[in-house]
């Protein structure tokens, strides 16, 4: 593939780190895709126990040992993947998309509305995040929706501020005055004018997030209040590990939260390299 | 906008949040759930219970004389029972917190002190071998979860070098020789009012571990934020006609453009209180360390919530206060703000 020079996709391959971090977020996706394929025990990695072999260190066998129950640790970190990328990516789209739509109702329309949203979101920026999320979640059955409806409802007044100062910046430029002035209604002027838009910085400020997601959702899993057993999650597989250090079993929680770290650190570089092809002033760290 | 005008329109819009936070506190507590009683009291409740739980806390009151008596007992300090512990939660807290307080204000120092250093360097020798380094360094640092950090670093400094104490704040058999007098509730403090040079060493030892864990978040983004708006003020001309004067690179460096540097560090202080708090519950589990954040994961363990709204509350009104504080500093620190430029978009 040849890019013009100067063009997005010139500059990002020119980020030797981002064009690494896009090569493992992909592998990342097709070992998730692909887990039953790839392992010779997927019903283990789905949670069936297999108490025969457990607490095996690892072997040639399974190369990342057993849990407590037997399963093998390569096939449930395969099949973890799954959760983290669907949970973060899940949680990204919700919040962005909720934000969006408070956010640019607030920007076009103004006055009274913008002052109504705009407060509400000041008062859930309040709020640590993770620990109104944490709260949020424990008032609820523990469950990979309520998790994601959990940490959403406290993500979403980020994009709230970035769409409403966008659509402040837009709703002003001349076609949108002018199709306002032939008679538009509103709500097509929103749909075909405003939208398209303002999408780049979000979509932008959505993949910087996304990685943060998945920290986020592996932290309340972590905690219990994530994706109930015998489903395999990260998190809570490393908090099932924390149990076995004083008898010096370090595989069970060192493997999966390496999986989190690799994926969490590949997005987030991901994020840094898509903010250098959309913001010039970034670019300049290239060119030395 | 005078400076005054400024700092009273800044205290007005954090009164009126501390109204909204208690709204939605207790929407998600009392109105989400259905039955708070069968909340508070857990699944397996009698009804006389329940019954009795719903009389005392005067849940069959209408939900806006509800939320006024909550506004009310709130602000005045009553958060309510732990469920769990059988105690007033603000009693809880009170022992509590000065443990968390501990590992927060280490971890604070430990980020200004590494972070902001760091930074700086990086954004001098931008481009160059240590400023590449750091970039990756610093993403590894807000990429890593810090619950599987604190797993690492039990299995090498406990379980494989034997050096370091698996968890809690103090051993057992130290705080039965040399027990600590509590003065302040901080260990290291109290222990070097009244001498106690063995409990010190060992409050040190176990504050290892969790500070730095804890510590790794912050440090990487004052790092990062300190780094990016060096090298904004590096471009600045008055840099350039200071070097032109013949400052030295250091005196340019440390004295002129930190300065100016500092101040969006000092913004994102606000933010790195709140994640080091909330760090805390993921941190403290690992460690057993006795502060809030083991209060909550307990909680969350025996579906205690009130706790969790409780601490939340806490948490947040602590936050706000210190945003609070931090846009009072900015005032003072930078004239612009004062102006008008900053304050609300």
């Amino acid at each position: 593939m040849r890019a013009e020079p100067g063009s997005s996709i010139w500059w990002f391959r020119r980020d030797r780190i981002a064009v690494i971090s896009l090569a493992i977020v992909a592998l990342i996706v097709v070992l998730a895709i692909f887990a039953p394929l790839l392992t010779p025990y997927p019903e283990q990695g789905r949670g069936e126990p297999n108490i025969v072999e457990k607490l095996k260190p690892p072997s040639s066998t399974h190369p990342f040992g057993t849990d407590s129950l037997g399963r093998d640790m390569l096939a449930r970190v395969l099949f973890g993947a799954r959760i983290s990328l669907v949970g973060g990516i899940s949680i990204v789209l919700a919040s962005t998309g909720f934000g969006t739509l408070l956010g640019t109702l607030a920007g076009y329309f103004g006055g009274w509305l913008d002052e109504l949203i705009s407060r509400i979101t000041d008062i859930f920026l309040a709020f640590p995040p993770l620990l109104l999320a944490m709260t949020i979640a424990a008032a609820m059955e523990p469950s990979l929706g309520n998790a994601i409806l959990a940490i959403s409802l406290t993500w979403w007044p980020w994009y709230t501020r970035i769409a409403r100062a966008q659509a402040i910046s837009v709703r002003e430029r001349d076609y949108v005055k002018a199709a306002r002035g032939i008679g538009v209604r509103d709500g097509a002027i929103i749909l075909r004018h405003i939208f398209p838009n303002i999408l780049t910085p979000l979509v932008v400020q959505g993949t910087l997030d996304l990685g943060a997601a998945i920290l986020t959702i592996s932290a309340l899993s972590f905690l219990g209040l994530g994706v109930p057993p015998p489903t395999p999650d990260w998190g809570g597989m490393v908090s099932e590990g924390r149990v076995y250090v004083q008898s010096g079993r370090w595989w069970i929680g060192t493997f999966p939260g390496l999986a989190l770290f690799i994926t969490i650190m590949s997005f987030n570089l991901l994020g840094d390299g898509v903010q250098v092809i959309t913001n010039p002033r970034a670019r300049g760290e290239l060119q030395e | 906008m005078s400076r005054g005008e400024y700092l009273l329109r800044r205290l007005g819009l954090a009164l009126f949040v501390i109204l909204g936070v208690l709204l939605v506190t207790f929407i998600v507590s009392r109105v989400v759930p259905g039955d708070p009683a069968r909340l508070y009291l857990g699944p397996r409740a009698s009804a006389e219970r329940l019954a009795e739980v719903r009389q005392v806390f005067g849940l069959d009151d209408p939900i806006p004389k509800q939320f006024v008596k909550y506004v009310y007992s709130t602000l005045t300090g009553q958060l309510g029972y732990s469920f769990r512990t059988k105690r007033l939660i603000l009693d809880d807290l009170k022992i509590r917190l000065p443990a968390t307080m501990e590992l927060v204000i280490t971890t604070t120092l430990l980020a200004l002190l590494i972070g902001v250093p760091v930074g700086v360097l990086g954004a001098a020798q931008r481009g160059k071998v240590f400023d590449q380094l750091s970039r990756v360094v610093t993403i590894a640092g807000v990429s890593i979860p810090a619950f599987w950090l604190a797993l690492l670093l039990q299995l090498v400094f406990f379980g494989y070098l034997g050096i370091l104490p698996l968890g809690g704040r103090i051993s057992q058999e130290v705080m039965l020789s040399h027990p600590i007098n509590n003065i302040t509730g901080f260990y290291l403090i109290d222990a070097i009012l009244t001498g106690n040079w063995i409990a010190w060493r060992n409050a040190a030892l176990h504050l290892i571990m969790p500070a730095a864990v804890m510590a790794t978040y912050p440090i990487s983004l004052a790092v990062r934020m300190t780094r990016a708006s060096m090298i904004d003020v590096l471009s600045e001309t008055f840099i350039t006609a200071a070097r032109a004067a013949g400052l030295s690179e250091r005196e340019i460096l440390f004295r002129l453009a930190l300065k100016n540097g500092i101040v969006p560090t000092l913004t994102v202080m606000g933010l790195l209180f709140a994640y080091s708090v909330t760090g805390a519950v993921l941190v403290e589990i690992v460690f057993t360390w006795p502060g809030m954040g083991s209060y909550m994961t307990d909680a969350i363990l025996n579906s205690d919530v009130y706790v969790l709204f409780a601490v939340t509350l806490v948490v947040t009104m602590i936050y706000i206060g210190v945003n609070l504080l931090i846009d009072f500093i900015q005032a003072m620190l930078d004239p612009r703000i004062r102006l008008g430029r900053g304050g609300e978009p």
